[in-house]
């Protein structure tokens, strides 16, 4: 894996500036930046195919329609699904949105309950809250250990005879802790539990095989692994699809209606796929797949744990950088400069070019668990560099000086 | 009036507004008319309390988790508009809006609130710099009666 020769390929990583500094972009976890084949291929649609999918007559919706099902196949190989089992939805937002209101809303009853961890992100709490509202049925947390980690021997115990719905990170936003999944989903399955997979921030850096997994539903997006913002995926097993109601109804997804108020839907993933979909969007990720596939996502995951390890290494140099996950092998740094506030870290970096995300991280009820307001999150893809890495250290050496950015 | 020139003066003001905050306990007293101010985009989320008599602020008190920016900006604030009327508070308000938005401004009315100056610069961080400002604002409004 050549980095350097990877980042000829994106436009924003050709001497791009910002506050008059080299931009070195830490915000991977929050959107990842898109190679020019992405964009190209968004641009070929609308230059040379513009058209809407489903039945078209001519030529050019024919196309598109050809290359937004290939997306799907795409999309399929890669995470080791079938086809007919990918949902296009907007995003990991919507995909969550789905599960919860499409199929638990119809299977959850009073004191069923849904267990879920206090480092996930919003979107896969809120959902969970409003089908409680709708059903009564109860959200339990699953206590971290000392690390922020969830274990499998944590699940265990909170599994009871009203357990129906896990739904986990398989990498948390925030701590960036890579869960065991395969374990817990084999033990969650034990207890008939079905399991919901947020794989927001593991789809975009390591293998994923949901066949492997054998987990109920996955859910990432496209724009955090190189492809455009507004389209991303839930991957659900066949014959859970077919027992969750479309929440988005309208054209493209019914078979036909009547007068009388009669609905025949077409089969899933056509049934959640209600309106015109993100064209552009499917034809960017598949586009943004094959060229992951291309560099190979092995080789990203182990390019990213020595980008990680290198930073931790020389983060250690410093005394006044608080890290929160040195443990956690994704590219994922939680840290604090020591007597800053995040946010001001969060503008002093951006005073040196050096883009990083300050706060909750979309993980509001985590900082009760750290004990911190908010924390400073530096997030890693397989375009960074060990140079950026030493000019973020060198920031981070002179934190201190964080007013510096309101003075320049 | 101090010097827009001396950055190392500035952030001493900064910073001591931000380690030593004013007014930064919020009252019992039911006489103080209060708002939250959480914003939407950061983690700043101060509580503003302000107790008007007889036109006058009387007192300004504020609370809560903030950066160094709107923690300091609000506790100067604070000092800047206690015991004045509440039109004269509004100007002082207006011009330190002007200020951010690189528009002229009456330096003399915002005394040591001129250190925010070039909180302009970091675009992202207006907002905490005002923070304070429009909490207070909404509540002055609210107590003449003005609808927003």
């Amino acid at each position: 894996m050549d980095v350097y020769k990877i980042r000829q390929d994106f436009q924003m990583l050709n001497n791009k500036q910002m506050q008059g500094h080299p931009l070195v972009y830490f915000d991977n976890a929050a959107t990842s930046l898109k190679p020019n084949c992405v964009i190209q291929a968004i641009q070929d649609y609308y230059e040379n195919y513009t058209s809407n999918v489903h039945r078209g007559d001519y030529d050019l919706a024919f196309m598109a329609d050809k290359n937004y099902e290939l997306a799907r196949k795409t999309v399929a190989d890669f995470i080791h699904a079938k086809e007919n089992e990918i949902v296009f939805t907007s995003g990991t937002t919507a995909s969550l949105n789905l599960v919860a209101h499409g199929y638990a809303l119809t299977h959850l009853h009073e004191n069923d309950e849904i267990l879920l961890n206090e480092a996930e992100h919003a979107s896969n709490i809120l959902p969970w809250y409003d089908i409680c509202k709708q059903t009564k049925a109860i959200v339990k947390f699953i206590p971290l250990d000392t690390e922020g980690k969830v274990t499998k021997e944590a699940v265990l115990n909170c599994l009871n005879e009203h357990t129906k719905i896990l739904s986990i990170a398989q990498i948390s936003n925030v701590l960036g802790f890579e869960i065991d999944l395969k374990e817990i989903i084999q033990v969650a399955h034990e207890h008939g539990v079905i399991v919901v997979v947020d794989g927001a921030q593991s789809a975009p850096h390591i293998p994923i095989n949901v066949k492997d997994l054998d987990c109920d539903f996955f859910a990432f997006s496209a724009h955090k692994m190189c492809g455009p913002t507004g389209v991303g995926v839930l991957y659900g097993k066949y014959e859970l699809l077919e027992q969750t109601s479309s929440t988005l109804l309208g054209g493209g997804m019914n078979a036909k209606f009547d007068r009388c108020g009669n609905i025949l839907l077409k089969k899933p993933p056509f049934k959640f796929e209600g309106g015109t979909p993100a064209i552009e969007g499917a034809i960017g990720l598949k586009r943004a797949i094959e060229y992951l596939n291309q560099i190979g996502m092995e080789n990203i995951k182990n390019y990213e744990q020595e980008l990680k390890k290198y930073a931790i290494s020389r983060l250690k140099e410093l005394d006044n950088v608080e890290i929160y996950n040195v443990n956690a092998t994704s590219g994922i740094l939680t840290f604090n400069l020591k007597d800053v506030f995040c946010q001001d870290a969060g503008t002093y970096f951006n005073s040196l070019g050096i883009a990083v995300r300050s706060g909750h991280h979309c993980a509001k009820i985590l900082p009760d668990y750290l004990h911190v307001n908010g924390t400073v999150r530096a997030s890693f893809y397989f375009y960074n560099t060990k140079e950026e890495i030493d000019i973020f250290v060198e920031a981070c050496k002179h934190g201190g000086d964080f007013l510096d950015a309101f003075f320049k | 009036m101090l010097s827009l020139n001396d950055p190392i003066l500035k952030r001493e003001i900064i910073m001591d507004h931000y380690t030593h905050p004013r007014n930064k306990k919020l009252s019992d007293d039911p006489r103080y008319l209060k708002v939250n101010m959480n914003s939407e985009s950061c983690i700043d989320d101060l509580d503003i309390q302000v107790f008007v008599e007889d036109n006058i602020i009387q007192d300004f008190r504020f609370d809560g988790v903030g950066c160094t920016i709107s923690t300091a900006s609000t506790s100067i604030l604070g000092e800047l508009i206690i015991h004045k009327t509440i039109d004269e508070a509004l100007e002082i308000i207006k011009n330190y809006e002007q200020m951010l938005q690189e528009e002229p401004f009456d330096e003399d009315l915002l005394e040591e609130a001129v250190v925010f100056k070039d909180v302009s610069k970091q675009a992202n961080r207006i907002k905490c710099a005002t923070i304070g400002y429009h909490g207070l604002k909404t509540l002055l409004l609210q107590i003449r009666g003005d609808k927003k």
